[in-house]
């Protein structure tokens, strides 16, 4: 669901091949009938947006009909806890939970809250959502519980009241799919799941971009913990990342809001110390317990010696955050003069980014601007071939913007990591020298490092020893000076400061000092002096989990919570789905994998009345990072929009929401300014659904693609992809030219008119949905317009992705209008949908 | 090396080479396996600096290379069906129409689906390597020859352009390129075969759609599939180009279709022509007498 | 098909891809059926030539070898025009393939080309007889099938309206090139000497015109291509001519000079016509698939073959398609 594989992922996709082959039923629920579709069992198209009601309407048929996995729910998720008395739910107050505050537009969590739990001061803002971080438990125990189900504040209890109305004619009616076959897609997943069998969810941007993006997600992680489908072979939920080390970016964060292994950016206000920071982001259980440790570790690696206990291990050299400082943001307020310089390092937000037009405008607001790229791209040209110039919105003559393009070293041409979607770090060695000027980013940032501190060497400046105290030594090699990453790569993995040993495993760090790494869950990777990354053992050379090939974080684990694949007793669920299992002998756990639960707890283990981290989980609670062990089927804290999904209508979208008057997510991020105008709801000028994806032919904002011409070649122009149905409905010629409209811009793009795309019955009138591939901008051997002019900055407010999956347009026949022209094709528009751009 | 081919016989045969004989290599293209990555097409042009030439979107699904020719030389072809029983009648109602029909199980991939009226062919064609290969057959300067792997090879330096093979060829698979007036076409990847190495596009190929290996046993590999997919129901599989028996006796690099040959652009019935070149020689022959005679006729032949 | 389904990605069409061809469209430029004429009337007019010497008629026997040699000259400068890569077309002759009309055409094209170079030689200059006469037999001999070749070298590809006409195309051309060589004989010689050149350029002219009716209608359906566009027009304007020319020289060539000239000019279009009607209609049938698929699928529909295709277990006589 919300993946195209086949085509995104097509090297992936060969064990979906494979493993149908072997007989597994593989169902695909996308808008659009894709080369994923053509390889599955089942096909079924739902409408761009509607996931939630289609997730909650499986959650129901569990647990109307009995589906769930009893035994697992029982002792492995939180079903049994009991939820505080003032928790109230959408269901109670019309699309809004309990903590509702209409002026900030957030939710203050608390009365989510376990009953009985300490939980106030973990109250997690706007911006600081840090997973499971926030819920103080004594001894990581349920503070109340029932081991019935049967308590109505239990969790259980107040699922099946929450998911009741998610009957199939509420699906049938709000995605399009008619009720028989969601229920053989409902059936189909529950046969496939238990004690013999688990199913998997495969996911990717088709779920996260939406303004609820984060509970699509968690839809998917309710079905699976309620079928028993986590932390067992087959099963599982599966991310599908993006660029190829999109995965690593996150875990080693290119993100404004956490460091390295997801420790949160720390508060000016509340955290002043280290301890603070300790005290108030980790609980005292499970295994963030230990984040001080891992954040000591941390500043140890970065700041050497010059981090000691007496100045607080340089806690106070980090950058404390202060609000929302997301992509978006930041490019919003560049738009209000409020950011004088930028880099973009290996993105294309010209074409890439929503709103493609406020992207290229902020941009001319800047100082400079530095590009480092493989391919000279759209973000470094907007102010000469921007489509604002034709329209005479910019000219190059009045902006300021001073541009530096740096060429950048390809993949290929510098050492390194790949972290896939599997948590798989895959060292990839340089095979040629880059060519001319290009230099890899490690050369870049770290040269830039060291001439900053030769112009900061002799100041006096305390708000300079930040700079000047990092270790930044880093041996380097060859002509071009270029830093040696294995040597990176070991201070990631961390050192014994006394015996100056490589860590072993994130359990070694402490707090005092005496460790060092630069990423609590990648300690390990360089363990026994090896880059354990750089293993290439061949598959069939060991077993079939081959954890000899590469190396995953945390411990090298393949599958995580890999506890639960054994049941309470510690043995297999069934001999089919083996995977880790106690072992009474040897008095430790063992299996095909290695264990991320602690290896010799056993099943039984109860924890002493002090123990803390770790220590205080039971031998049968196999979720370890969160502080009771258990799967969260209702989160009492981490999401900032509720602590269960539910289906809000998109930003965008010609439906009315028929569950509650609460049309949209109440918490989405909205920009509503003469930039960045919406297209209302239930618009008549603005009738089908509007949705962005990828083809397998092209790369993204198409930098790595439209400048090569086996690629170009292949797919040479954009188009739109409709029925035959709407194609009839507005006079659209096969072959030739539309225009699409939303408040934002229009576009042109070819007409491609296919059975693949089909009218869809919803709320008893038929929807037609608009696919556009968002591959084309003005540079390269093949351009086009960018459909990412098309859409508008609506956010999700947990991770700030824009709402690019699900909008609303007008498409026309024939070309779209020419330099200013086109501007007021555009405001015509606007009028008549009653737009005025200026908070409406 | 040409010449040791130089025989009459050019069908597909080691014997020419004695010692340095090999045995045959070819593939077998499974295209219920294929998800229309093109990652063959561009292997292939990578591994052999075939020119890139953009062309215009065709609008013909997925497809705008559209067919295999001087810069294709392996091309994924995309067909979007209906559901076949009475998908015409409810031509406007795909969703009826899926219903009306009694969708095929699935199994492989690009089966018609329940719920779904919709079916999306895809298929990597190449050259197959014909056992009597036309092109071969009538290439009049040798540039043409059968390797010691049995694959059908084009020297390009001894190519000359004549262009008799172009409309010799019963699937259209070899053409000239204009800028620079010889012909070209897959070349079962020659150079890798003799590293030992399998073909560009095979080792692309992420489903093993294209399966790279000796003749004998890939046909074997490829009967035993047939039989497993018509057991699981889905009976409009069939392999093309595997039997020695046909028109090209039997293609080195064969298929298995989920639909009949045309609908992807290949001849049901191929046939190398020249086969008869008998006949062909014995019409030339008696033309020849015919004009004989007749300028006889002109000269001798008594006034009236 | 309704229109609506025409417009949008064309549903599966049981007899083709997207109604392309099967067959690559042959790349032979305009040179060659101007060779096929002057190679044919080249070949011919040595026969003639050395009929009439056997005959006794030295005017028509110089004429006609003069024929030959131009005929011959121009030959391989149009064949080497046409060639991608023209510095290589003493590739032609590297080696000698029975199977390939092409290569033993080139050999006949050669070989004929140093006999009537010594046979038309030493008649224009009279200098080495001797030679003249042991070339002059060759000379004849290799000018007839230099005449037919070219229709096997057609016949010879998979061109259905080419590869169809295997049996009668050589004769076509054999009645193009008696005809040419007629013709251009009779427009040469004077009237008292051009008797034996009138009776071959009507008789070629009326062969040419009976085995091409006769061509078209033993193709069939394939044969469809000679009714249609250029190659419908070529054929007609053909016929016309060649039988147009035959009937003035018939009816008045044996008294003027201007009707023979005329008569002989009009068979000489006629042949050009003709060689292009073939040429065309080549073209046309590798253009549409139905005349690829059709008779491919009918032989298996009747199980006259098995076809390439084969379902599981199915013998494959009459499979259908899923997709009509
Ligand atoms: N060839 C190729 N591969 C790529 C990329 C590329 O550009 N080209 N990009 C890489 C990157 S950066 C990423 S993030 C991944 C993305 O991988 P994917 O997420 O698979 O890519 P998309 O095509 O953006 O979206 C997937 C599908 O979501 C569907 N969809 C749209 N809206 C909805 C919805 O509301 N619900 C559901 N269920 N489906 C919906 C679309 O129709 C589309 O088929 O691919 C990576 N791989
Ligand atoms: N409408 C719509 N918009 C979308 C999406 C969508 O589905 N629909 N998807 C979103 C998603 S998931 C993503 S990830 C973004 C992608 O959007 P962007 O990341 O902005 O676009 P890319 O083309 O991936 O930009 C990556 C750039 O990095 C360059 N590059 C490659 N290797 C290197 C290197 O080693 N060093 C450096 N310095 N540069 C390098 C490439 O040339 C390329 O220009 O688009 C987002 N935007
Ligand atoms: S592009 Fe790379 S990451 Fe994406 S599917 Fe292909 S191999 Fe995998
Ligand atoms: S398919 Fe055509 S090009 Fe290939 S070997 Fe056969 S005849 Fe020659
Ligand atoms: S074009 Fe080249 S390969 Fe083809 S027949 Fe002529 S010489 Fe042989
Ligand atoms: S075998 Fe080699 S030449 Fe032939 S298609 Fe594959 S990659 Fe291209
Ligand atoms: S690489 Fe394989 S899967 Fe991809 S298009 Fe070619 S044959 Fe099909
Ligand atoms: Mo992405």
């Amino acid at each position: 669901m919300g993946s195209n594989m086949a085509e995104c992922h097509p090297v992936g996709f060969q064990w979906v091949v494979e493993a149908k082959e072997r007989g597994a039923k593989v169902i695909h629920i996308d808008p659009r009938y894709t080369r994923t579709s053509a390889a599955a069992d089942l096909h079924v198209p739902l409408r761009a947006g509607s996931d939630i009601a289609f997730l909650g309407g499986v959650i129901n048929y569990i647990l109307e009909n009995g589906r769930e996995f009893r035994e697992y729910v029982e002792e492995y998720t939180n079903a049994r806890a009991i939820i505080r008395e003032d928790f109230q739910d959408t269901e109670d107050l019309d699309g809004l939970f309990s903590g509702w505050d209409p002026d900030t537009r957030t939710y203050d969590p608390e009365s989510w809250g376990y009953a009985g739990a300490d939980h106030g001061q973990w109250a997690t803002s706007g911006e600081q959502t840090h997973g499971a971080h926030g819920v103080e438990l004594e001894r990581g125990e349920l503070p109340r519980e029932d081991e019935t189900l049967e308590d109505p504040n239990c969790v259980f209890q107040i699922l099946k009241r929450h998911f009741s109305r998610y009957t199939p004619e509420v699906v049938e009616a709000l995605c399009g799919v008619p009720a028989e076959t969601f229920l053989k897609v409902a059936e189909t997943l529950c046969d496939n799941s238990g004690r013999e069998r688990t199913s998997a969810f495969v996911y990717s941007v088709g779920w996260t971009q939406h303004t609820v993006g984060v509970q699509y997600i968690r839809s998917a992680a309710i079905v699976q913990l309620l079928l028993g489908n986590q932390g067992r072979p087959g099963g599982g939920i599966l991310a599908l990342r993006g660029h190829a080390n999109i995965q690593g970016s996150t875990d080693i964060p290119t993100l404004y809001n956490i460091l390295p292994s997801y420790i949160p950016m720390p508060e000016p206000r509340e955290e002043p110390t280290l301890a603070t920071f300790a005290e108030m982001q980790g609980p005292s259980t499970g295994a963030w317990a230990e984040l001080r440790s891992y954040t000591t570790s941390l500043l140890k690696a970065w700041w050497g010696d010059a981090a000691t206990k007496d100045n607080d291990f340089c806690f106070g050299r980090i950058p404390k955050i202060d609000g929302d400082h997301s992509n978006y943001a930041t490019m919003l307020r560049m738009l209000d003069d409020e950011v004088k310089g930028f880099f973009v390092v290996g993105e294309n937000p010209a074409v890439g980014s929503a709103n493609g037009k406020l992207q290229r405008l902020a941009m001319a607001h800047l100082d400079w601007l530095v590009v480092r790229d493989t391919n000279m791209i759209e973000t470094a040209t907007f102010w000469c071939d921007s489509p604002e110039i034709e329209t005479g919105e910019l000219s190059p003559e009045e902006i300021g913007t001073e541009v530096f393009f740096m060429p950048a070293a390809a993949h290929t041409e510098k050492d390194g990591t790949f972290t896939n979607t599997q948590r798989l770090l895959q060292w990839h060695h340089k095979a040629v020298e880059p060519p001319e000027e290009c230099r890899s980013e490690l050369h870049f940032f770290f040269h830039l490092g060291r001439k900053i501190r030769e112009k900061l060497a002799d100041s006096s400046e305390d708000r300079d020893r930040g700079v000047l105290d990092l270790t930044w030594d880093y041996p380097t090699l060859g002509e071009h000076a270029e830093p040696d990453a294995e040597t990176i790569l070991q201070e990631i993995n961390g050192r014994n400061l006394e015996t100056g040993e490589l860590i072993r495993a994130y359990d070694e760090l402490k707090d005092d000092g005496s460790t060092s790494s630069g990423s609590w869950l990648h300690t390990g990777i360089y363990a026994d002096g090896v880059n354990q990354s750089a293993r290439k053992k061949p598959g069939r050379e060991q077993t079939w989990v081959a954890p000899e090939w590469a190396w995953s974080w945390p411990k090298n684990q393949r599958i995580m919570y890999n506890r639960a694949s054994a049941d309470p007793e510690g043995r297999p669920w069934s001999e089919r789905k083996k995977y880790m299992w106690w072992d009474a002998e040897k008095d430790c756990w063992t299996g095909f994998d290695s264990p991320d639960f602690t290896r010799d707890k056993a099943p039984d283990y109860v924890p002493p009345e002090d123990a803390r981290g770790l220590a205080a989980l039971t031998g049968r609670e196999p979720f370890i990072v969160h502080p009771d062990g258990l799967g969260w089927l209702f989160a009492p804290s981490g999401v900032v929009d509720g602590p269960l999904p539910t289906h809000y209508e998109p930003q965008e979208s010609p439906f009315e929401n028929p569950l509650y008057t609460q049309q949209q997510n109440p918490t989405r991020q909205l920009y509503d300014r003469a930039a960045n105008p919406y297209n209302p709801s239930l618009s008549e000028v603005f009738p089908y659904v509007l949705t962005s994806y990828r083809l397998t032919e092209h790369h993204t904002a198409g930098g790595m693609s439209r400048t090569i011409g086996y690629l170009s070649e292949l797919q040479p122009e954009l188009f739109c992809e409709v029925s035959p149905q709407l194609a009839a409905e507005r006079d659209l010629v096969h072959g030739d030219w539309a225009t699409i409209v939303t408040t934002r811009t229009a576009i042109e793009a070819r007409v491609l008119v296919t059975d693949r795309l089909k009218p869809l019955e919803v709320q008893g009138r038929a929807v037609n949905q608009v696919g556009l591939p968002y591959h084309w901008g003005q540079r390269g051997i093949v351009t086009g317009d960018s459909v990412n002019d098309l859409f508008s900055l609506a956010l999700d407010a947990n991770v700030h992705i824009q709402e690019v999956k699900a909008a609303t347009c007008e498409v026309l026949a024939g070309r779209r209008p020419r330099g200013r022209a086109l501007l007021e094709f555009v405001d015509e528009y606007r009028r008549k949908a009653g737009v005025t751009g200026h908070g409406s | 090396m040409g010449h040791r081919v130089l025989t009459l016989d050019t069908r597909a045969s080691a014997e020419s080479y004695g010692e340095s004989a090999r045995p045959r290599m070819g593939f077998f293209t499974d295209t219920s396996l294929c998800i229309g990555c093109k990652a063959c097409e561009v292997a292939c042009k990578e591994w052999n600096h075939v020119p890139a030439d953009v062309p215009e979107f065709s609008g013909k699904s997925y497809d705008n290379t559209l067919s295999l020719g001087a810069n294709t030389w392996r091309h994924v072809a995309f067909v979007e069906q209906r559901k076949p029983v009475g998908a015409e009648a409810a031509a406007e109602d795909l969703v009826e129409a899926a219903e009306r029909a009694n969708a095929v199980d699935g199994f492989g991939i690009q089966t018609y689906q329940d719920g779904d009226g919709v079916r999306w062919l895809m298929s990597s064609d190449v050259c197959k390597h014909c056992t009597s290969a036309a092109c071969l057959d009538v290439c009049p300067t040798g540039a043409l020859f059968r390797t010691e792997f049995g694959t059908v090879v084009v020297q390009d330096d001894v190519c000359n352009g004549c262009g008799y093979c172009v409309p010799a060829c019963p699937f259209g698979v070899i053409d000239r390129r204009e800028d620079d007036g010889r012909v070209w076409k897959c070349t079962l990847c020659y150079d890798r075969l003799r590293d030992d190495m399998e073909p560009a596009c095979a080792h692309a190929c992420p489903t093993d759609s294209i399966q790279f290996g000796e003749l004998d046993e890939l046909r074997e590999r490829a009967e035993r599939r047939l039989e497993r997919m018509a057991e699981a129901g889905q009976t409009e599989a069939r392999l093309y180009g595997a039997d020695p028996e046909d028109g090209v006796d039997g293609f080195g690099a064969f298929f298995l279709l989920l639909d009949e040959p045309e609908v992807y652009g290949l001849p049901p019935d191929p046939v190398a022509t020249t086969r008869d070149v008998g006949q062909v020689w014995t019409g030339v022959l008696a033309g020849a007498a015919a004009l004989g005679a007749g300028i006889a006729a002109a000269v001798f032949g008594r006034r009236r | 098909m309704s229109p609506r389904e025409r417009a949008m990605v064309p549903r599966a069409d049981p007899q083709s891809y997207y109604g392309q061809p099967v067959l690559k469209q042959p790349v032979w430029a305009p040179e060659v059926p101007f060779y096929f004429f002057a190679g044919g009337m080249a070949g011919a007019s040595a026969g003639l030539a050395f009929a009439a010497g056997l005959r006794g008629n030295s005017e028509l026997e110089r004429r006609a070898w003069s024929v030959a040699l131009v005929g011959l000259a121009v030959s391989p400068p149009l064949l080497i025009s046409d060639l991608g890569r023209p510095e290589r077309f003493l590739n032609m002759l590297r080696m000698f393939k029975v199977s390939s009309p092409m290569s033993v055409g080139s050999w006949i094209l050669a070989a004929f080309g140093g006999a009537t170079t010594v046979a038309a030689g030493s008649e224009l200059t009279g200098l080495y007889p001797a030679a003249g006469a042991l070339a002059k037999p060759v000379a004849a001999a290799l000018g007839m099938p230099l005449a037919t070749y070219t229709a096997g070298l057609l016949a010879n590809t998979s061109v259905p309206v080419w590869h169809g006409a295997r049996h009668t195309l050589p004769f076509v051309f054999a009645g193009g090139s008696a005809a040419s060589a007629g013709a251009a004989a009779t427009i040469a010689t004077g009237l008292g000497s051009a008797a034996p050149a009138r009776r071959l350029a009507v008789g070629g002219a009326l062969a040419a015109v009976g085995a091409a009716f006769v061509m078209e209608r033993s193709l069939g359906e394939i044969g469809e291509p000679y009714h249609e566009q250029a190659a419908g027009k070529l054929t007609r304007a053909a016929g016309a001519l060649n039988l147009a020319g035959a009937a003035l020289i018939a009816a008045r060539g044996r008294r003027s000079r201007k009707a023979a000239i005329a008569g002989g000019a009009l068979i000489t279009a006629g042949v050009i016509a003709e060689r292009w009607a073939v040429f065309r209609a080549g073209f046309q049938s590798a253009a549409d698939p139905k005349y690829t698929v059709g008779p491919q699928r009918a032989r298996v529909e009747r199980g006259e073959s098995r076809g390439a295709a084969r379902r599981a277990g199915a013998s494959n006589v009459g499979s259908v398609s899923e997709s009509v």
